[in-house]
This record gives C-alpha cells, structure tokens and sequence, in this order.
C-alpha cells in the first residue's frame, strides 16, 4: 500500500511551548543564525510557532499556530523551480534535493505560507552544538533553500526497517521530531491513506480546516480548531 | 543646408578614428563602476549572498529589480526600429542603430543578472538543457526557464537585427582604415562589395528579422512578467502583468533611447543628423507610452481596490499609503505627472525637454519595477511572516555597476561601428538616381538596392 503522509495541528492543544521547534532544529540540523541575522528576518525554521493576538487590552486573546511546510499536493513552490531542486515525491512529499538547488529562492517568493528557510551564509554552529548533528540528515551549504520534510530520514528509515522484516509499517510506528516532542500532544503525524490511523480520524474531524485552503494548494497538514461559531453554541 | 555624402562619412566614421579626452574620462568613470560592481560580485560570492539586504520573506529586491529595468530598457531598440522599418518610417534612419544597440547590451546586462543573483552563481549553467551526468533536464514549466529561452532567443535575434545593416557601414570603416582595424573589419563586413545581388539578399534578411523580432520582444517581458504572474502572491498573480510589463518596458526603453540619443547628439556632435525632428516623433511615442503606462496601473490598482480583497488589499496600502508610499508617489510624479505635460506640448517637446522627461521616466520606470516586487513579497498572506526590505552598499554598488557596464559597452560600440547608419542616411540623401554622390565607397553602389518610402524625408518641420 502507498503511503500519503500528512500531520494534523491541534491548535486546541497547542500551548505555545517550541518544543517542536527545538526538536527539529536538533533533528534537522538546522543552524541558528544569531540575534543580529534573525532581526533581519533571516530566521531557519522549518516550523515556527506564529503568535497572533484577538482582542484588546484587557482581555487580549492570544492563539498560537505552528507552522510548517504544508507539503501541498498543488505545491506553488515546485513547479517553479528551474532545476527540479523542489519536486513531488511518489508518496506526495514536497521534495528539495538540496543538490540539485541553485539558489534562485523563486520557490520561496511563490510559497504563501513563506515556510522556506535560505543559506545566506555557510551554516555554522555554536559549540557544543556542532557536536550532535544528525548523521543522517545532509548538512546544508551556502546558497541553497531548504524546508521541512516531514522528517524523511525517518519515513524511510520505517520503511526499510518494515521491508526487511516483510511486513506493512504500523500507525504510530514512528512519527516526526515535532510530534514526537509536542507534550500536549498538539501534533500528530502519520499515512492519510490508511483509514484507521489516528491522523486519519483527526483530519476527518468536524474541526479541521487547512491553512489558506482557498488558494486551491491542497495541503497535507490539516488544523483543528474550535471556531468562533462553536465557541458561541457551546457558551 | 544639404549633407553631402563625403559629409556624412566624414562626420559619422570620425568617432571611430579619432578619440577624445571627455571620451577617455567617461570610460574611465565607467569602468570603475565595473570593477566596483565585480569586486562586490567577489564578495559576495566569497561571504554568501547573506550580504545582500534581501531576507526572509523578501528573497528578491534590487537583483530582480534591476533585471527587470534592463530588460526593459531593451525594449526600445529592436522592437521600435523594427516597428519603424516595417512601416516605412524614413526619419527612423539615424535613430535605428543608437536602438538596436541598446537592446543589446541591456540584454546582455539584464540577462547577466540573474546569474549573480542566485544563491550558488557556478551553477547557473544548470538552466541549460544539456545531457550531463546528473541525468537531469531543466524544469520546462518553471517562468525561470522560459526566461532563459525567451532572453536568450531576443539576444541572438537583436544581435542579429543590429549586426545586418551594420555590414556596409563595417565595409566603408574597412575601407578607411588601414593595418589592423582593415584585417579586423574585413572579417566583420562577410566580404561585403556592395553589389545588388548582396544589397537585395542585405534587405530581404534584414526585412524577415524585423517580422520576427516584434513578436519576440513582446514575447519577452511578458514572460519576464510571468515569474511574477503565475505564482499565487496577492497583486503578482494578475493577467494584467503581461501587457502592463511590455507597456512599461517600451515605455522606459523610449526614454532610454531618447537619452542615449542626447547624449551622442552632445558629445559625437550629431546635431546635423538627429534632428529636433527626431527628438519630437520619439516625443510623442513616449507620451502615448506614458498615457498607456497611467492607464494600465489605473486598471490594476482600480480593480484591485475595487475587489478589496484583504491579502492584495495589504499590499495596495503598503504601495499607496504606508512603507512604501513615498517611492509609489514619487513614481507616479516621475512617470506621469512630470513627463506628460512636457511631451503633450509641442513646445517643450525638444531635444532639452524630451530628455528631461525620459530622465525622470527612467527613474520612475527603476521604482516601478522596485515597487512590483517588494511590496508585494514584503506583505504576504500571513501577517507573522511579513517583512520589510532595506538595501545593502554591496547592492547599491552592483546597481550603480549595471549602468556603469551599460555605459562602458555603449561607449566602447561607438568605437567600433558608427552610431547612426552611414549608408542608410546616405540612402536618405537625394531624390532617386543621385546627383549628389560623388565617392563610391562601398556600400553605396546605389543601383539594385530596395529603396523604401519617398526620399528625402529628413526635413524639419
């Protein structure tokens, strides 16, 4: 059976906490570019963690969202890369072959969800963090763009590790560094093609929207969310 | 006062031969500006391109700004000298080659820009489709690579478009010259003898060039509009961009070439052959462009407004009211409000008041290419991921290095062929069977050649 990974965002869950964020740093190894990069908007995160505040003061309401790639089935970004650097895999993964990328950033600009991070520089990372790079994620050089991949070192680790031992990957088996370090367990991930998976259940929910769906991009990443209209019935 | 023949050789192959002091300076200043913009290329190839201003979200500024303005300002040449040939505009003759020019070497400058833009600069060749080891073509439905094609296709085509009725104007400087300059014109001019035979075959190529180069220069800006056009971006994603791209591209290429046409006027003293008379036709083109510019950003912002869609309505506000406000108004006085009384009055529509008005387009032009791209990227969808944008001295410095290039290869061609067509200015002399030619140089022989449109024409009002 194919696989069509998705991820659901509870934001009823979401406490705001990066944990996520930090996980995929760790996971990714993705670098930190220091206070004086990041105030010029030069930031490296596959996911962020975007505040948004409703109402005035005193009584403010403040809603966080993660954001992520959206690993969208009509992707803007890969039909206008020159190089094939970002393309569609066979299990519907927005890919980015970090090695095919020239660094036109067209991808980036044609993102509505500017979920792309670029290598100004050559990477570099404070000690001791140089010390716990993941060996099985290529390191990125200057020049280049790269996003989340829904963590598919791991997706193809399960699935080699499933292949060997001749049977189908289990729900739940394994799941992104996000997920797996979300505590309020605000984010799930796992095949939008087998019915009985959790991810599946969630994104069938009457909650679920996905972000800035009117533009017809079809993304995999489903948010839950009470709407205002629940809100109000359920006093 | 009558030109004769001697005449307009004398005075049109006297750059080639003889060479100034304010020349010797201008490329001097010129070539600076060069060294200057490839010492930052350097660095910024050594650093990485974080030395650019450019961030996230806005990941295209001045780079893609000023590929834009230079393809642009290649609009002016071939297309108009094409329009002007097909429709048999004889006051077109000492303008033709000045336009030609300019959609060369702003081709080659816009066409350059690119290539130092993108994040990994040695790996631009990867645009081009070539069997290689990595297996892999090009993206055929990335804007990028109809760029490639598109740019490459104008290039090869203007080159082309000005290199032809350059070969009798090579054969007479061969002629002139002695030693090197003969050996290395010899070569330029494909053995030219000027027999009827060449003169028919000269017409007919250059006649086919002209037919198919119009089509191909509206082709180009409007695929260049495309890399805005087919993305979602709120005010990119529109149908308007490609006619409004291709307005403001022969909008600002008018007023590029009527620029570069004072200047030569000025300082390769030409006064004798571009005319006020010159100056107050490309005068009107430029305010049709001008009216046609106004109405296309009217049709883009009305519709816009009117629609009041939250997304393009963000940036409409950061054009018209906010950040970028000052730039936009500055814009629409430089493009408009400045120009159009100046060229819709016969009066100010001189040589002075031509110029003034086409310098204060280019710059409008510069910031309307500016104001298509920043504000648009700066002002997404999601309000946490907006931005703002703010240009660094390594980007003002390859700006100011572009037009340094433009200069130098402009100054540089002046050396090397004459800046207005000897033999078709000579074609423009006297009534049919002349009278007054008295020298045969080549690319004279007067018989067999296609004269086109009543002769002579080259009369002030």
């Amino acid at each position: 059976m194919s696989h069509k990974w998705g991820l659901v965002v509870d934001l009823d869950r979401c406490t705001g906490c990066e944990a996520c964020v930090v996980a995929c740093h760790a996971e990714n190894n993705i670098p930190t570019v220091g206070k004086d990069q990041a105030a010029i908007g030069r930031t490296m995160q596959w996911i962020r963690v975007e505040r948004t505040w409703e109402g005035d003061f005193p009584n403010p309401k403040v809603r966080f969202q993660p954001v992520l790639c959206q690993q969208c089935d009509a992707a803007p970004c890969e039909a206008v890369c020159p190089t094939y650097a970002s393309y569609h895999t066979e299990e519907g993964l927005n890919g980015q072959a970090y090695n095919r990328c020239i660094g036109t950033r067209f991808c980036a600009n044609a993102c509505p969800y500017t979920v792309r991070s670029f290598n100004f520089y050559n990477p570099q990372w404070q000690k001791p963090l140089n010390l716990q790079l993941n060996p099985d994620v290529s390191v990125r050089s200057v020049g280049i763009m790269e996003k989340c991949t829904f963590c598919v070192q791991r997706i193809k680790s399960a699935e080699i590790q499933a292949e060997a031992e001749k049977r189908d990957l289990k729900d739940g088996e394994f799941t992104t560094a996000c997920a797996q370090s979300c505590a309020s367990k605000a984010l799930v991930f796992g095949d939008l093609n087998d019915p009985h998976s959790e991810v599946s259940r969630l994104a069938s929910s009457s909650r679920a929207t996905k972000l800035l769906g009117e533009l017809g991009t079809k993304p995999n990443v489903t948010y839950l969310e009470r709407g205002a209209w629940q809100d109000a019935n359920n006093g | 006062m009558q030109i004769t023949a001697e005449q307009i050789e004398k005075d049109l192959l006297r750059p080639i031969f003889k060479t100034g002091r304010k020349y010797l300076v201008a490329v001097g200043l010129a070539t600076s500006l060069v060294l200057a913009g490839m010492a930052a290329f350097g660095y910024q190839v050594y650093t990485g391109i974080g030395v650019w201003g450019i961030n996230s979200p806005v990941f295209w500024a001045f780079d893609i700004t000023n590929f834009v303005f230079w393809i642009g300002i290649s609009h002016a040449g071939t297309l108009i000298s094409a329009i002007l040939r097909l429709t048999n505009a004889t006051w077109r003759r000492p303008v033709t080659r000045c336009a030609e020019a300019i959609t060369v070497f702003s081709l080659l400058i816009g066409g350059l820009i690119p290539l130092c833009h993108i994040g990994r600069p040695w790996l631009g060749y990867w645009m081009i489709p070539y069997p290689s080891q990595r297996g892999i073509w090009p993206n055929f439905r990335s804007p990028l690579e109809w760029d490639f094609f598109a740019i490459a296709t104008y290039l090869i085509g203007s080159t082309t478009f000005l290199y032809l009725p350059a070969i009798p104007d090579f054969a007479a400087v061969r002629d002139a010259a002695k030693g090197l300059r003969k050996r290395i014109y010899s070569i330029l001019s494909l053995g030219w003898q000027g027999t009827p035979r060449q003169w028919q075959r000269l017409e007919i190529a250059m006649h086919i060039m002209a037919i198919a180069i119009v089509p191909v220069a509206v082709s180009v800006h409007t695929i260049v509009s495309w890399d805005f056009a087919m993305t979602l971006i709120p005010m990119w994603h529109t149908t308007i961009f490609g006619p409004y791209f291709v307005v403001g591209a022969i909008f600002s290429g008018v007023a590029a070439l009527i620029l570069a046409m004072a200047l030569l006027r000025r300082f390769l003293h030409l006064e004798e052959y571009l005319k006020p008379l010159h100056f107050n036709n490309l005068g009107k083109l430029l305010l049709t462009m001008s009216l046609l510019w106004f109405y296309c950003i009217f049709a883009e912002f009305l519709t816009t407004w009117y629609g009041n869609t939250p997304s393009e309505m963000a940036v409409f506000w950061e054009n018209v009211r906010h950040n970028f406000a000052p730039l936009f108004w500055t814009m629409v006085v430089c493009n408009f409000v400045i120009p159009v009384p100046i060229l819709a009055m016969k009066k100010l529509r001189t040589v002075t008041g031509t110029a003034i008005a086409s310098c204060t387009i280019v710059i409008g032009m510069w910031i309307e290419r500016f104001l298509i791209i920043v504000p648009a990227l700066d002002h997404k969808f999601l309000p946490y991921s907006w931005g703002t944008y703010r240009p660094t001295l390594v980007e003002d410095i390859l700006m100011a290095s572009t037009f340094g290039f433009m200069t130098l290869l402009y100054l540089s061609f002046t050396k090397f062929v004459p800046m207005i067509s000897v033999w078709e200015m000579k074609v423009g002399l006297q009534p049919r069977g002349g009278g007054i030619l008295t020298t045969e140089a080549p690319g004279e022989k007067r018989h067999g050649l296609v004269l086109e449109g009543p002769l002579p024409t080259d009369v002030e009002e």
